[in-house]
């Protein structure tokens, strides 16, 4: 694949169709790909790859990179093309600016998510069947590609390309995933256990923001938390409160919005199961609202944003029992 | 030398936690982190944690002076409290070089006398890495992972920890669990360490080298056209700042009580918007300007400032960490590449 992604790109380039190509570049070692920019059909055979490490979600980098001069060439995962999606129905990015090519994706691991399952001093790895094969400073080591995958993964929604202008590779379909277990789960406890879960996850949380910065829906200009004229900026949470607070306005305010990258799980240094928020507003939306997926298309009105006389109504809470 | 059997490894950390708090590095939520010793608490098996332990020392918030008003009067309330005595088990010889160059930060003059006194209750008990990490490159910043630096020195095999004080510190810990040890020979610790060298040359990043960074570079690397390629997919989350042992910036705020103001300080980061945030505006306003800012910092400027010191001791930590894989070594062997 990464092969005929490097021949198409030059060729595009060639022949003018684009002028940069946005897509991942190799690092230090075999996991630790950085989204680059290439201009050239010399830099894309130094340094252009695409792997099972190549996760980083690529659609928010053109809110900046469509706006430049020329047109841009990006390739999307099946995932990506929600986002991208997403991001032209909010008129964030210019659409005629990108020229989009759909990759396939059979899921994307990390090295942190791998050593989370033991493995030590990671080499290389090889790919093997449904195995990835880890050469370490320690030995040899065999783990299932099932096992080697992020939760997001082990439950892609989808794998079928919302938007493209060119396809490579086969295309998947919607898949019927088993990703809102959990959320079900937590539904589940009593409101006492499911403050301890929460606040045994956020108590870890360093503000970092990492989150917030790769979320393709945390798009605004200026983050309330970041600006010092909002009465609220804050670099740390002074309390349990504020942690909470962070979370808890991030998640609504890109409710109906997020499409369940799972970015934000991905890069949290702390490993906070930030996608079990997202969800539950998702499978919220889809019960009161009917079923919806952010960044299905571009042009639909999002249930939070839209009227319409079956709408809940906020007696729901009690109906509820406001216990879930 | 001293010896224990890993078999009463609970038993020494009782008796450490006897007469002052003890925290050691403990699994929470899949990651490692320091805790505070309770029975039955067990040590990771991850090389670090996430966190580094600058945190003893330099917590995230902290608070500095409280105002309280009563009618037209304003009280000042100093909010320190004596910070207790306290242990930190297990730390890494990387991190226990950064707190040198904490140091080198906060003890010169104007001393700073909150991380002062948190520096002098706290005691250092190192670990010798065994098993290092492909992100590891400590010994580029003349680190010894098998023998770090501390109050007290540590060694763990299979079967044993071996123990060696240091300092006057280092001492008086010791006589408090001296009866749980034997004595006994180094010839255990001498072979773990060849075994580890062994490994530690076999490091991806062994080779690396941030010397031609030091030299009479400022304005060539300041300059560099790579500044924008590097920084290009920067997030500019944090992340990097927040995981490093040695960042050392923090923000003054002020928390507003209602009938007072809690002043405190704050971890901050110069990857952020408002860092360099002033009346008149601000002077970095890119990403490429404050990207450039961090690795400037501890590459070139604080070696400028502190006898060729470098501001990073190669715990990896941004290197794991980072959301886009970008960090302190493929920036410096770029700007490297540019000099030669
Ligand atoms: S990425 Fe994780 S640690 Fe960072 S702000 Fe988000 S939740 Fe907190
Ligand atoms: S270098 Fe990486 S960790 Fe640091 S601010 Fe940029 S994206 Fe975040
Ligand atoms: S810059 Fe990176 S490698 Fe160096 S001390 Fe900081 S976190 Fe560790
Ligand atoms: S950086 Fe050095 S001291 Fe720190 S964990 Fe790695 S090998 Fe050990």
């Amino acid at each position: 694949m990464q092969g005929m992604m490097i021949a198409r790109a030059g060729e595009l380039l060639e022949n003018g169709t684009v002028t940069r190509v946005l897509g991942w570049q190799t690092g230090e070692f075999v996991y630790d790909i950085t989204p680059a920019v290439f201009e050239s059909a010399e830099e894309l055979e130094k340094g252009f790859v695409y792997n099972s490490f190549c996760g980083n979600n690529l659609s928010k980098y053109l809110i900046q990179a469509s706006r430049k001069e020329g047109k841009i060439l990006v390739f999307l995962k099946p995932c990506d093309t929600y986002s991208f999606n997403q991001l032209i129905k909010e008129h964030r990015i210019v659409r005629e600016n990108v020229y989009i090519i759909g990759i396939p994706c059979d899921g994307k691991t990390d090295g942190e998510f791998l050593k989370a399952k033991g493995v030590k001093g990671i080499l290389g790895i090889r790919e093997e069947g449904d195995n990835f094969v880890v050469d370490t400073l320690y030995g040899e080591k065999t783990i299932a590609r099932e096992d080697a995958l992020p939760e997001r993964c082990r439950n892609c929604k989808s794998k079928k390309h919302m938007v493209y202008d060119e396809l490579m590779g086969e295309e998947g379909e919607v898949l019927d995933s088993h990703r809102f277990d959990m959320v079900e789960k937590l539904e589940a406890m009593t409101p006492d256990e499911r403050f301890a879960f929460w606040r045994s996850q956020l108590s870890r949380c360093i503000r970092c923001n990492a989150c917030r910065n790769v979320c393709p829906a945390c798009s605004c200009e200026k983050c309330v938390f970041d600006n010092p004229q909002s009465g609220i900026a804050q670099k740390a949470a002074a309390d349990s409160f504020e942690e909470n607070m962070f979370h808890i306005i991030r998640a609504f305010h890109v409710a109906g919005r997020c499409t369940d990258c799972g970015e934000c799980s991905r890069v949290c240094p702390q490993n906070i199961p930030l996608h079990l928020l997202n969800r539950k507003f998702i499978k919220d939306i889809d019960t009161f609202y009917g079923e919806y997926q952010a960044g299905e298309d571009t042009e639909s009105r999002a249930p939070l944003t839209n009227y319409t006389q079956e709408d809940v109504e906020p007696s729901i809470v009690y109906t509820r029992g406001g216990n879930n | 030398m001293l010896k224990l059997s890993l078999k009463k490894l609970d038993e020494l950390f009782a008796a450490m936690a006897q007469s002052q708090a003890l925290y050691i590095p403990a699994d929470n939520g899949g990651q490692a982190q320091y805790l505070r010793w309770a029975p039955g608490m067990k040590m990771t098996a991850a090389l670090n944690t996430v966190r580094s332990a600058k945190d003893f020392f330099f917590p995230q918030t902290e608070g500095l002076v409280n105002f309280k008003m009563t009618g037209k009067t304003i009280e000042v309330i100093d909010p320190r409290t004596e910070a207790e005595d306290f242990v930190v088990f297990g730390v890494r010889a990387c991190d226990a070089r950064s707190f040198s160059i904490l140091d080198k930060v906060f003890l010169v003059d104007p001393v700073d006398t909150y991380y002062q006194n948190r520096r002098e209750h706290g005691t250092i008990v190192t670990m010798a890495c065994r098993q290092p990490e492909e992100t590891c490159f400590c010994t580029s910043f003349g680190i010894d992972p098998t023998h770090p630096e501390g109050d007290a020195v540590c060694w763990m095999t299979d079967d044993a920890l071996y123990f060696e004080a240091v300092t006057p510190k280092g001492e008086a810990l010791k006589e408090k669990i001296a009866s749980l040890f034997e004595e006994s020979d180094d010839a255990a610790v001498k072979a773990q360490q060849a075994e580890t060298k062994a490994v530690l040359d076999r490091l991806p990043l062994h080779t690396f080298t941030a010397e031609p960074l030091g030299g009479d570079v400022l304005m060539k690397v300041f300059d560099s056209p790579s500044w924008k390629s590097l920084s290009e997919a920067c997030l500019g989350c944090g992340t990097c700042t927040f995981v490093c042992p040695t960042c050392q910036c923090y923000d003054v705020r002020d928390f507003d009580t209602g009938n007072g103001i809690q002043r405190f300080r704050c971890w901050d980061s110069c990857m952020y918007s408002d860092f360099t945030l002033m009346a008149h505006g601000n002077s970095r306003n890119s990403q490429v300007e404050r990207f450039r800012q961090r690795f400037m910092h501890k590459l070139v400027y604080f070696p400028a400032n502190n006898d060729g010191e470098y501001g990073c001791v190669g715990c990896g930590r941004c290197l794991a960490k980072c959301p886009i894989s970008m960090n302190i070594v493929k920036v410096a062997k770029c700007l490297e590449g540019e000099l030669k």
